[in-house]
């Protein structure tokens, strides 16, 4: 398969690697940040190739993982309602809230439905007219243009019956939020491809700057992410730190206008708390009040929900890339995908879920 | 968008608690996932116990008058009811065949029961029957007993079918999940993905170049064809819900095993690979209606393997595994680039990714 094949060919991934090993000379710790670099780097056992002193930790980057408890709860009390047809993505189904799932939900006998794209749920709510369609708008800026569009549409066609449950995360403020940790280890960031092919490069040149951190632009494939490692790699240990693009057949400096522009008309930044890690300020997206209409949290007046999360699993660290997930005392024990303590468990994008899906030979010896 | 704070945040650890066991049915316990192996385990075996049932297999086979009976049985609720490469009746036919032919027998006679929803269209229901009618004069079965229930509009879903199977094992035949050895070949007989693909494409409306088509299809003379051959086959499986991962799983487990697979060696028809990676789904997961998996000892496996090419179900089939000493229980996969992988057995079904 074109653009498939090429960047996940052997051979390349062994020169790549190779050529990591040679330029290697002192430990570096460098994270991903996306989940779905995380499912690569396991499915592909990419980090076996490296040389040992090169420690990849994970990153946040998983839209399932960091969308907050109340968020969770909210959708399955929404879908709860007679009158409401919750939309989702398919990998929240089986996110726990504080007490139950979606699929749960669905099994009490709500309508809640999965679609691949939010304009699904906007034609839901046109051939519904007499229900009240509810999308459960999460992820990060890689979603945000399409979850907007949704919104766009809605207001143009003057549909009533249609809302957004909106928990947006942006990658930059988190970035930053992880270097003025004083528990920060990183030296080195894999930035998202998906997001920056939204949003271009030119929003991590601040971060360069700032904090005098690389930071390589990433792709998917395993022969991205090594190229991606070599690029960091050899900045490290030339003492550099500039902002590259690995992902180049994606992502421009720019990125996408007129998808930076829908997200611009509908959403706003806000504060945003991060599910296993807190409220990290100007992280996040809201409607604007244009769009007031379109917002769940106001049409249905869900009030506050505060929950109060035990401090049973670790997935706050494995979030921020202070421990492995088999680190927890409870991974694969108490912890698995059928009985996820913590969201990194359940969708395949979480770290969690990556290592025990691939991994648990490795750590059975 | 970026935010100039630079002041530390304070991270708050903080972590879901775990949600109380499952007191409710929930779709993925119908999915061949881990649930589905769950709820066999915790409801149905405990309720009937008896060593027949205990062995697990897709079929019961039984001693009646020095003959060795084979039974099985199996609902269809299959959405759409139409789909390209067969259709929810010639699927009640293939489905039962099949898991009667991966005990080695050779399969006789069925039973069809309907259950149809009131308001469900004739028109259809003449398509269903004719398609089940003609799919089990191709496998030489008889349906011989039937039963037709109507239910409340809202109360089904307009059509589930029920077949039940009945077949003789010839004898000499032993094919038990049980059985694997270390040293042992997987065949696949070819590739996978296609009857799953082939539904979500046309649920969900999605197009591609060419259209991919269910691979649906009986699999008894393509069974009777690798037993004519000399070669100690071990087991047989059909992955069907769960995909190759689910049943290779449940051999490994059965046979207190590791099954090593080659992904390099597993066919995947290109459409499928494109859609699952558009999809964000592991072929290895997705449903097949015309594929076995076949453990078999080292020595005749070449003989087994042209057996299985020979037939015209089986022209893409490959040895795609072997069974190992280590890692007892699980199911490995070396990767293209030499390392090795966890293929795990899903909690439920799929779930397509987010981005």
């Amino acid at each position: 398969m074109k653009y498939l094949d090429e960047y996940r060919d052997h051979r390349i991934a062994r020169a790549l690697a190779a050529e990591i090993v040679q330029s290697t000379t002192r430990p570096w710790v460098l994270m991903e940040i996306c989940g779905g670099q995380t499912h690569t780097i396991m499915r592909y056992g990419l980090d076996e190739l490296l040389p040992r002193g090169i420690e990849l930790v994970h990153g946040p980057g998983c839209p399932v993982c960091v969308t907050p408890l109340e968020t969770v709860d909210k959708a399955i009390a929404l879908a709860l309602r007679p009158d409401v047809i919750l939309v989702s993505y398919g990998d929240m189904l089986r996110v726990p809230g504080s007490h139950s799932d979606l699929f749960r939900a669905k099994a009490q006998g709500a309508d809640v439905r999965i679609a691949y794209s939010p304009t699904e749920a906007v034609k839901i709510a046109r051939q519904n007219p007499d229900r009240k369609v509810v999308f459960l708008a999460i992820g990060f800026e890689t979603t945000a243009p399409a979850n907007a569009m949704a919104a766009w549409q809605a207001k143009r066609e003057g549909l009533t019956n249609f809302s957004l449950l909106v928990s947006h995360v942006l990658v930059p403020p988190a970035i930053r939020a992880l270097m003025v940790s004083r528990s920060n280890r990183v030296q080195g960031f894999i930035a998202p491809g998906h997001v920056c092919t939204v949003m271009g490069c030119k929003e991590y040149e601040s971060l360069v700057r700032d904090f005098r951190v690389p930071i390589v632009v990433g792709g998917f494939e395993p022969v991205d992410i090594l190229e991606a490692v070599l690029m960091l790699v050899r900045q490290l240990e030339a003492g550099e730190a500039r902002l590259e693009n690995q992902y180049v057949r994606s992502v421009s400096y720019q990125g996408n206008v007129p998808a930076q522009e829908i997200m611009a008309e509908v959403f706003e930044i806000a504060d945003q708390k991060w599910r296993g890690i807190g409220p990290i300020p100007q992280s996040g997206l809201r409607l604007r009040k244009e769009y007031a209409a379109y917002d769940a949290d106001l049409a249905f007046d869900l009030g506050e929900m505060t929950v109060d999360e035990p401090a049973e699993c670790i997935s706050a660290q494995v979030l921020q890339g202070l421990k492995k997930p088999t680190d927890c005392a409870a991974f694969g024990m108490r912890c698995t995908p059928e009985n996820p303590l913590g969201a990194p468990m359940v969708s395949s994008e979480g770290a969690c879920a990556a290592y025990y899906h691939y991994r648990r030979h490795a750590v059975a010896k | 968008m970026s935010t100039k704070t630079d002041a530390e945040i304070k991270f708050e650890l903080s972590c879901p608690a775990p949600l109380p066991v499952r007191d409710t049915i929930l779709l993925g316990h119908g999915s061949g996932g881990k649930l589905s192996a769950e709820l066999i385990r915790d409801v149905f075996l405990p309720a009937f116990q008896n060593p027949v049932l205990a062995r697990l297999d897709d079929q019961a086979i039984v001693n009646v008058n020095g003959q060795r009976l084979a039974m099985t049985t199996d609902s269809f609720v299959v959405k759409p009811l139409f789909f390209p490469g067969g259709d929810i009746g010639s699927l009640a036919v293939h489905g039962t065949v099949n898991d009667l032919a991966m005990g080695g027998a050779t399969p006789l006679f069925l039973s069809a029961a309907f259950i149809i929803e009131e308001g469900f269209s004739m028109e259809e229901l003449r398509r269903v029957v004719n398609s089940l009618r003609a799919a089990a004069a191709k496998a030489g079965v008889h349906v011989v007993t039937g039963d037709t229930k109507v239910v409340e509009k809202g109360k089904g879903d307009g059509l589930f079918i029920n077949t039940t199977g009945i077949g003789l094992v010839p004898e000499g035949v032993d094919l038990s999940a049980d059985r694997a050895r270390p040293g042992d070949k997987v065949i696949l007989s070819g590739s996978i993905g296609d009857h799953g693909i082939a539904i979500l494409a046309q649920r969900e409306g999605l197009e591609f170049e060419t259209q991919i088509e269910s691979d649906s299809a009986a699999l008894h003379t393509l069974v009777a064809a690798m037993l004519g051959v000399k070669g100690d086959i071990r087991c047989m499986r059909d992955p069907t819900r769960g995909g190759v991962s689910s049943t290779l799983n449940e051999i490994a487990e059965r046979s207190q095993v590791g099954i090593e697979l080659v992904e390099s060696s597993l066919p995947i028809h290109e459409q499928v690979r494109g859609a699952c990676e558009l999809l964000g789904l592991d072929p290895l997961y997705v449903a097949n209606e015309g594929k076995l998996i076949a453990i078999v000892a080292p020595e005749g496996v070449d003989a087994v393997l042209q057996a299985v090419r020979r037939h015209p179900l089986g022209a893409e089939a490959q040895i795609v595994g072997t069974v190992t000493k280590e890692n007892r229980g699980l199911v490995t996969m070396r990767t293209p680039l030499g390392t090795t992988r966890v293929v795990d057995m899903l909690a439920g079904d799929q779930l397509p990714r987010i981005c």
